[in-house]
């Protein structure tokens, strides 16, 4: 009767068919990373610490950017994860990737569970109930002392090496790059998915649900399942950080957790995929840097950024890069004219 | 004969308020409707109920050999129902090819079909849904409409606003889409002579209610019925 669907090539190769100027804009971040490995031992901590809250950051995007899942309860997962991972190391394992993996899954489960729970509700409800699953968790994890030694956080720790090969060091050369490679991992996942019909389909959520429905998507289902992916790269933010600083405390599950990071993805620019990158990175820059001047003034300071961004660069900071290009072309478009 | 549609007793409107009062017709699969009638008669609306996204009261519709009255907009819209509302609601920040991509469900045209249709919708493949004119977004709301396969397509005023050559294209394309695929079809329209001449079956209603059923051939034919049903939908 109707002309049979022909299987679709979404994904196909992500990097086919980009030009030179993308690959090298694609490869700039990460050799970066790299490079900052080599040339600046003493702050691999700060980097580490940097690359946790880009995923996190990640995370976020993809149910506030991508899927338009207005949340403030990112820091449940983040914290949920961190103390999974505590909790693993402390009672079965000390091996940090086994402790990932179990923190991962366990979070993308309390995901689909309190997805599955408040997602039929939208705009303030929804905001509210997030909001509560943080209040919550953040109760439960200072009352439930012999789990997560409340208010004095998860002690004692204990994190194996990597492939019983690669020990944590005080410098922290093992957990940025065990980190890093997290995250590649995650970015190109996230990649993928954001690229695919399903990732598409998102785009399409957020901007008109109903006729989303009208079409013949299962909108609710798919709402659930990027928030619970997204809680799964959260858990996996908050467990590398728990690994890297072999501690937990109460902080991880607190309501500024999750303003923070909204902060920094709006900052960073949404649904960009590097926006988290930037965002981030300009957090933690501008806070070391201004703490260092005066130990009050940081904040102003970001507070002021972010208004700045938020009423002159539509897409963040990552906007400065578009209008950069245009510049240049206009500049080299009116050069090349005789 | 099977059937295409059938809908018995329909009440239905916006919460409390009715705006359908007691609808009844059946489509025979494969045949085309004109839903004719004067501004707010709920000519939408009725679309838009048996889309599932009003609220109704009371009534059945059927969907081939499927009861659908009780089943969710998604699920109506993979049993067959394909809608094309009149805003067109075509999503801004996707390409022409991803709004086709994100509306394939199993046993629906695929992008290369529609393109085959709507051969300008290809030379716009990587347009994003803001950077289409008028003629352009109906092509392809209808386009997506038929990504999903549909059995029934419901078309609310696809010809608004759009210039002669375009409305003639279009309804080329959907003369072509009903002998190629032999879907059944319902067709609002204000322009009520360019749709009598392509539907074979009329329907009219007034606040809420079928006034006429019949040809559309007949009604076409008899201009004093059609002033009376239409005195000003008919004037344009």
């Amino acid at each position: 009767m109707t002309n049979p669907s022909e299987t679709q090539k979404a994904g196909g190769g992500l990097l086919a068919g980009m030009s030179p100027w993308a690959l090298a804009g694609h490869a700039l971040p990460w050799a970066i990373a790299i490079g900052f490995f080599f040339i600046a031992e003493g702050y691999l901590s700060f980097g580490t610490q940097i690359i946790i809250w880009i995923l996190f950051a990640l995370s976020l995007d993809l149910a506030l950017g991508y899927a338009g899942i207005v949340t403030l309860g990112q820091a449940a997962f983040f914290g949920f994860g961190a103390y999974a991972a505590g909790w693993f190391s402390i009672h079965v394992s000390p091996d940090p990737i086994l402790g990932h993996l179990f923190a991962i899954g366990l979070t993308a489960i309390v995901g689909l569970i309190s997805g599955a729970l408040i997602l039929h509700t939208t705009g303030v409800t929804f905001l509210m109930l997030t909001l509560a699953t943080v209040l919550i968790m953040f109760e439960y994890a200072n009352q439930a002392k012999e789990i997560t030694g409340g208010d004095d956080g998860l002690q004692g720790m204990k994190v194996g090496p990597i492939f019983g090969k690669y020990e944590f060091n005080l410098f922290g050369h093992t957990a940025y790059v065990y980190s890093l490679i997290v995250l590649f991992i995650w970015f190109v996942i996230m990649w993928r998915v954001v690229k695919s019909p399903f990732g598409r389909s998102l785009d399409g959520i957020r901007q008109n649900a109903r006729r989303m429905r009208a079409i013949g998507t299962p909108v609710w289902w798919r709402l659930l399942a990027v928030y619970t992916l997204s809680a799964a790269m959260a858990g996996s933010a908050g467990a590398l950080s728990a690994h890297a600083t072999r501690f937990v405390g109460l902080s991880v599950l607190s309501l500024l957790t999750s303003g923070i990071v909204t902060v920094m993805l709006i900052l960073g620019g949404t649904r960009r995929l590097y926006g988290a990158f930037v965002g981030a990175i300009v957090y933690f820059v501008v806070q070391d840097y201004t703490a260092k001047i005066s130990p009050y003034f940081w904040e102003f300071i970001v507070g002021g950024m972010l208004i700045a961004t938020v009423l002159f660069l539509e897409g963040g900071l990552m906007d400065l890069g578009g209008i950069a290009r245009r510049q240049w072309e206009r500049l080299t478009g009116k050069a090349s004219k005789p | 004969m099977s059937i295409g549609l059938k809908v018995e007793g329909l009440v239905a409107g916006y919460g409390e308020t009715v705006v359908l009062d007691g609808i009844s017709f059946e489509v025979p699969a494969g045949g085309t409707v004109a839903l004719l009638g004067r501004n707010g008669v709920g000519k939408t609306t009725l679309l838009t109920t048996l889309m599932g996204i009003t609220t109704r009261h009371s009534g059945s519709i059927r969907l081939g050999d499927e009861q659908i009255e009780g089943s969710p907009i998604h699920v109506r819209a993979r049993r067959g129902l394909g809608y094309v509302p009149q805003e067109r609601e075509i999503f801004p920040s996707l390409t022409v090819e991803e709004n086709l991509l994100v509306s394939v469900l199993p046993g629906g045209w695929s992008p290369e079909a529609v393109y085959d249709l709507f051969p300008r919708l290809k030379e716009r493949r990587r347009n994003t849904g803001n950077r289409l004119s008028g003629g352009e977004q109906q092509m392809l709301a209808v386009g997506r409409a038929l990504a999903g396969g549909p059995k029934v397509l419901l078309l609310d005023e696809p010809l608004e606003g759009l210039a002669p050559v375009v409305i003639e294209a279009l309804l080329e394309a959907l003369e072509r889409i009903h002998s190629q695929s032999g879907v059944t079809m319902i067709l609002v329209e204000q322009k009520a002579e360019l749709a009598l001449s392509v539907t074979q079956q009329a329907i009219v209603l007034d606040r809420g209610q079928i006034v006429y059923r019949g040809s559309s051939a007949e009604l076409k034919a008899d201009e004093v019925a059609q002033a009376r049903l239409l005195s000003v939908a008919a004037k344009h």
